[in-house]
C-alpha cells in the first residue's frame, strides 16, 4: 500500500477515539476485500509451451512468486482464481482451455503470457495455432515477451494485482444476480469451428460454393 | 584416406547386393538409393538381419510436386556406429502409397503417423495408421506443396507486403472468416459429426469377455490438461484394477506447424524457430541445424567457434539433465524441494547464455559457419568458476541425497524396464537407450564438431529402469563436465564465423541430414534445398517424440501411479514432441 493510502486509512474522516488511533482501521468493504483478492491469487498449475518453462522459473526460488500470495498452484480449475495461459494455444488444444476457464470459479482472472498466447506470436501464421487467446476467453493482462522474463511475468501479475484492487464490487459480472453463462466449447471440425459464429460459417462457405460452381460455368 | 575408412564406415554398394531392386541416388547433392517400392522390406530386411543396419533413426517424406512424385526417406544406422545408409521411395503423388517398416522396426510407427498425417502417405501393413499431430476429420494434408493454411501470403519469405515494401496488415483482415480458419466450400457446421476419439478407445485391449470372474476394464484419460504430463501431452490408459493393460500416448496439443513455417522461411529465418523446439536446450537445436545446412553449404565453423558450440552444447546438456532430474522427482512425489535445487544451477547457466545470447531461454546463437557472438574473457571465467567449483558439488549433492534414498529406489528399480532389444528397436536414443544397455552416442557413433578429440566416456547402464535412467543422467552430467574442462583449457582465440554474416545464406541444391547428440537423444534435422533461399522440405527428427514410443511397452503390466515415474524418465518436451 503507498502512503498515500495508509494515511487515508488511518485518518478516514470520522472521528476515532484518541486510544484506538493507529490501532483501528476504518475503511470500505470493497477495499479490504479487494486487498485481501488481490493478495492471495491462486494460478492454476497449467503450462502450455515454452513461457511454463519460464512460469516455473518465476515460482522457484530466486524470483519467487510467493512474496505476492501466489505460491499455491493449484492443478484443479475449482481452487484457482487466475489462469496463465503459458504458451502456443493450438486449435487442438483451445476446446480443453475453454473448458478449463469455464470451470474456474468465479471470480477468476486470465493472464495471457508471452506472444503467442496473446496474439499467436511467431507461430501465428501456423495452420494449428490460435491467433491468441482472447479471440475464446476474455484476457485481464497480456504480458509481452518470447517468452516474458520472470521480471515480465511478476509485473504482469502486479498489474493484475493493481487491477483486481481497483474494482467495484457493485459492477462486477460475478456478484450480480444469476448465472454466469459458459463459453461455448469450439468444436474440432474440418477446421476450428467457434460454435458462435455458425451463421457466419455458413454463409461464407455457401458464397464460395456458388462461387465456385459459377467459375466451373463460365470456364465451360 | 581412402584405404583408412574402417570397415565399419564403409556404405555396402546395394546396386551390386541387389541387382534390378536399387539404384543409385544420382541427383546432384543426393546420395543413398533409391529402392523399388515393392522390394523395400525385402531390401531392410536383408540389410537389418545380415549387414547390420539395425537402427532406424529417421522416417519422413518429401513431396517433391514439380516432378509430381512423393518420396519417403530412411535413415539407417548400425547400432555399432558409423554413417547413415540412405534409402528413398518414390511413389506417384495422386494416391502415395508405401509398404509399413512397423513390422521390421516399431520405431517407425509414430513417424509413419506423422507422414500420413501431414503428407497423406499410405503405408500399407501399419498396424494404426490415423492422424497423429492433428485431430481425425481435419480438411487436407498440410505439409503437401499445395495445400494453403487460411493466413497464406505468398509462398516463399520475404513477404512483398513487409519486405522492400513495408506495408504490413493483420492477417485477420484477409480471411473471409476473420480468423485463422478455412472450411470446404457449402460447408455447414451444424451437420458436422466428430469421429471423436472414437478410434483410440476401440483400439485398446481389454479384458477378455469370456473371463470366469467378470470385470470391467476401466478406460482413463491422463491429460492434456495434468500436472504430471510435463506440458500438454495425453495418455488413455485402459485398466485392469489398477494394473495397465494398454496405453495409447496422443499428441499434437502443441503441434506448432514448425515444419510448414519452416519451409516458408529462408534458412537462416528457421534459426530461432528451432530454438522453441525443446525449449529447454536452445543450444543443442540451433548446433543440429547448423550442421545440416552447413553440410549442404559444405562449409566449416572456425576452430574457436566449435570450441564455443560444443561448451554451450555441454551446458545445455548439464542443464537439461538437472531439470528433468528435479522433475523426475516430482513425479515421484518429493513435491518441488529436488526441482528447486535443479532449477537454482539451471539459472545460473542461464545467466551464461544470457550473457553471450541476449536471451535467457531462446538464444538463437548459432549461425551457418559459426557463432553470432564471441565468449568474452568474463564469461569464460564464469564457466571456469561453475564448471570446476559449483556444478561438481551440485552433482555430487544430488547422487548423495537422492540415489540411496529408499523411496527413490523403491518406486524406480525394476519399474518401466525397456530391453536392449525393445529399445534398439523402437528407435530410443539418448540416455533411454544408453540406460537399457546400448552405449550409442552420436558423438563417438558419428563425431561430429571436435568431439572426435575430446575424451569422455558413453555412460552406460544395463537394466532399463527408470533408476538407470536417472542415473545415466548424474553420469552424464558428469562426463559433460569432463568435456568442458578441456574446452575452457583448449579454447584458441580466433575468429568465431568463416566468411562475413549474412542475412540470406546461399545453399546448393541437395540434401543433408544433420544430427547431434542432444541432452533428450539423437536430434536430426532432414533439410532439402532446391538452390532457393528457403528450404524445399525441412524435418526435425525430435528424439522426445520417437522415444515415446517405448513408453507403452515400459508402461504395461504396471501400476497406473508408476505411468507418471516412467514417462518422468523419458524426459519429453511437448515442443519437441508436437513440433
Amino acid at each position: 500500500m503507498s502512503e498515500k493510502e495508509i494515511t487515508e486509512m488511518t485518518t478516514p474522516g470520522y472521528e476515532i477515539p484518541p486510544e484506538l488511533r493507529h490501532q483501528v482501521t476504518i475503511t470500505t468493504l470493497e477495499r479490504i476485500y479487494n486487498w485481501g483478492r488481490a493478495n492471495s491469487l491462486w494460478p492454476m498449475m497449467f503450462g502450455l509451451a515454452c513461457c511454463a518453462i519460464e512460469m516455473i522459473a518465476t515460482a522457484a526460488s530466486r524470483y519467487d512468486l510467493a512474496r505476492f500470495g501466489m505460491e499455491v498452484m493449484r492443478p484443479s480449475p475449482r481452487q484457482s482464481d487466475v489462469l496463465i495461459v503459458s504458451g502456443t494455444v493450438t486449435k487442438k488444444m483451445v476446446p480443453q482451455i475453454v473448458r478449463l476457464y469455464n470451470q474456474m470459479a468465479e471470480p477468476r482472472y486470465v493472464i495471457a503470457m508471452g506472444a503467442c498466447a496473446s496474439g499467436g506470436g511467431p507461430f501465428k501464421e501456423g495452420y494449428n495455432v490460435v491467433s491468441g487467446i482472447d479471440k475464446f476467453i476474455p484476457v485481464d493482462v497480456y504480458i509481452p515477451g518470447c517468452p516474458p522474463t520472470p521480471q515480465a511475468l511478476l509485473n504482469g501479475l502486479i498489474a493484475l494485482q493493481k487491477k483486481i484492487e481497483r474494482q467495484s464490487l457493485r459492477d462486477l459480472p460475478w456478484y450480480q444476480k444469476g448465472a454466469a453463462e459458459p463459453i461455448p466449447i469450439p468444436v474440432l471440425g474440418p477446421d476450428l469451428m467457434d460454435p458462435r459464429k455458425y451463421a457466419l460459417i455458413r454463409e461464407v462457405t455457401r458464397r464460395q460454393a456458388t462461387q465456385a460452381q459459377e467459375g466451373e460455368v463460365s470456364n465451360e | 584416406m581412402s584405404e583408412a575408412v574402417p570397415k565399419i564406415a564403409q556404405i555396402p554398394d546395394l546396386v551390386n547386393l541387389f541387382p534390378n531392386k536399387v539404384q543409385l541416388d544420382t541427383r546432384p547433392g543426393y546420395q543413398g538409393y533409391i529402392v523399388g517400392r515393392e522390394h523395400l522390406l525385402d531390401v531392410v530386411r536383408q540389410l537389418r538381419d545380415e549387414y547390420g543396419y539395425d537402427y532406424l533413426s529417421s522416417v519422413t517424406g518429401v513431396d517433391y510436386l514439380p516432378e509430381g512424385k512423393m518420396e519417403v526417406v530412411y535413415h539407417l544406422y548400425k547400432t555399432l556406429g558409423g554413417p547413415a545408409l540412405v534409402l528413398k521411395v518414390q511413389t506417384p503423388r495422386e494416391e502415395p502409397r508405401v509398404p509399413s517398416l512397423v513390422p521390421l522396426f516399431r520405431g517407425a510407427e509414430f513417424q509413419e503417423r506423422e507422414a500420413w498425417d501431414l503428407l497423406g502417405i499410405r503405408f500399407e501393413g501399419h498396424p494404426d495408421l490415423r492422424r497423429i499431430l492433428m485431430w481425425e476429420g481435419f480438411a487436407g494434408f498440410p505439409l503437401r506443396k499445395d495445400w494453403r493454411e487460411p493466413y497464406f501470403e505468398e509462398e516463399a519469405k520475404p513477404f512483398k507486403s513487409r519486405w522492400p515494401e513495408g506495408f504490413v496488415f493483420r492477417a485477420e483482415d484477409r480471411n473471409p472468416f476473420g480468423d485463422n480458419v478455412q472450411y470446404p466450400p457449402g460447408f455447414d457446421p451444424e451437420t458436422w459429426t466428430s469421429p471423436d476419439d472414437e478410434a483410440v478407445y476401440r483400439a485398446l485391449k481389454r479384458i477378455g469377455e469370456d473371463d470366469d470372474f467378470h470385470t470391467d476394464t476401466l478406460v482413463v484419460n491422463l491429460g492434456p490438461q495434468h500436472p504430471s504430463t510435463h506440458g500438454v501431452f495425453r495418455m488413455v490408459v485402459s485398466l485392469s484394477e489398477e494394473t495397465i493393460l494398454d496405453l495409447k500416448p496422443i499428441m499434437g496439443y502443441l503441434h506448432r506447424n514448425h515444419e510448414k513455417i519452416g519451409e516458408r522461411n529462408t534458412f537462416l529465418q528457421n534459426m530461432p524457430f528451432t530454438d522453441r523446439l525443446d525449449y529447454l536446450c536452445s543450444m543443442s537445436n540451433n548446433f543440429g541445424y547448423a550442421l545440416a545446412v552447413e553440410k549442404l553449404m559444405g562449409i566449416k565453423p572456425p576452430e574457436r567457434a566449435e570450441y564455443i558450440r560444443v561448451m554451450m552444447a555441454e551446458l545445455t546438456r548439464f542443464l537439461n539433465h538437472i531439470f528433468a532430474i528435479g522433475f523426475l522427482l516430482n513425479d515421484l512425489g518429493a513435491y518441488f524441494t529436488p526441482a528447486l535445487y535443479a532449477i537454482e544451477e539451471r539459472e545460473l547457466i542461464l545467466d551464461v547464455f544470457e550473457a553471450v545470447s541476449g536471451s535467457r531461454m531462446m538464444c538463437n546463437y548459432f549461425r551457418f559457419g559459426g557463432v553470432a557472438r564471441d565468449v568474452s574473457a568474463d564469461i569464460l571465467a564464469k564457466v571456469r568458476r561453475l564448471v570446476y567449483d559449483r556444478l561438481p558439488r551440485k552433482v555430487d549433492e544430488m547422487d548423495e541425497f537422492l540415489t540411496h534414498n529408499e523411496i527413490v529406489r523403491e518406486r524406480c528399480e525394476g519399474v518401466g524396464v525397456l530391453t536392449a532389444e525393445q529399445a534398439i528397436a523402437n528407435s530410443a536414443s539418448g540416455p533411454v537407450l544408453r540406460a537399457s544397455g546400448v552405449p550409442y552416442d552420436v558423438r563417438r557413433a558419428e563425431p561430429y564438431s571436435i568431439y572426435d578429440r575430446l575424451e569422455f566416456d558413453v555412460a552406460v547402464r544395463y537394466h532399463g529402469d527408470i533408476y538407470d535412467r536417472y542415473l545415466i543422467r548424474l553420469d552424464e552430467m558428469r562426463q559433460s563436465l569432463r568435456i568442458l574442462q578441456q574446452v575452457l583449457r583448449d579454447i584458441p582465440d580466433g575468429p568465431i564465423m568463416t566468411g562475413k554474416p549474412q542475412y540470406q545464406v546461399r545453399v546448393p541444391p541437395g540434401e543433408a541430414y544433420g544430427r547431434v547428440e542432444g541432452p533428450k537423444g539423437e536430434l536430426g534435422f532432414y533439410v532439402v534445398s532446391n538452390g532457393k533461399p528457403n528450404p524445399w522440405r525441412y524435418h526435425v527428427r525430435a528424439p522426445s517424440f520417437i522415444n515415446l514410443t517405448s513408453l507403452a511397452d515400459m508402461a504395461i503390466g504396471h501400476k497406473v501411479a508408476d505411468v507418471v515415474a516412467i514417462l518422468g524418465s523419458i524426459d519429453i518436451v511437448l515442443g519437441e514432441v508436437d513440433r
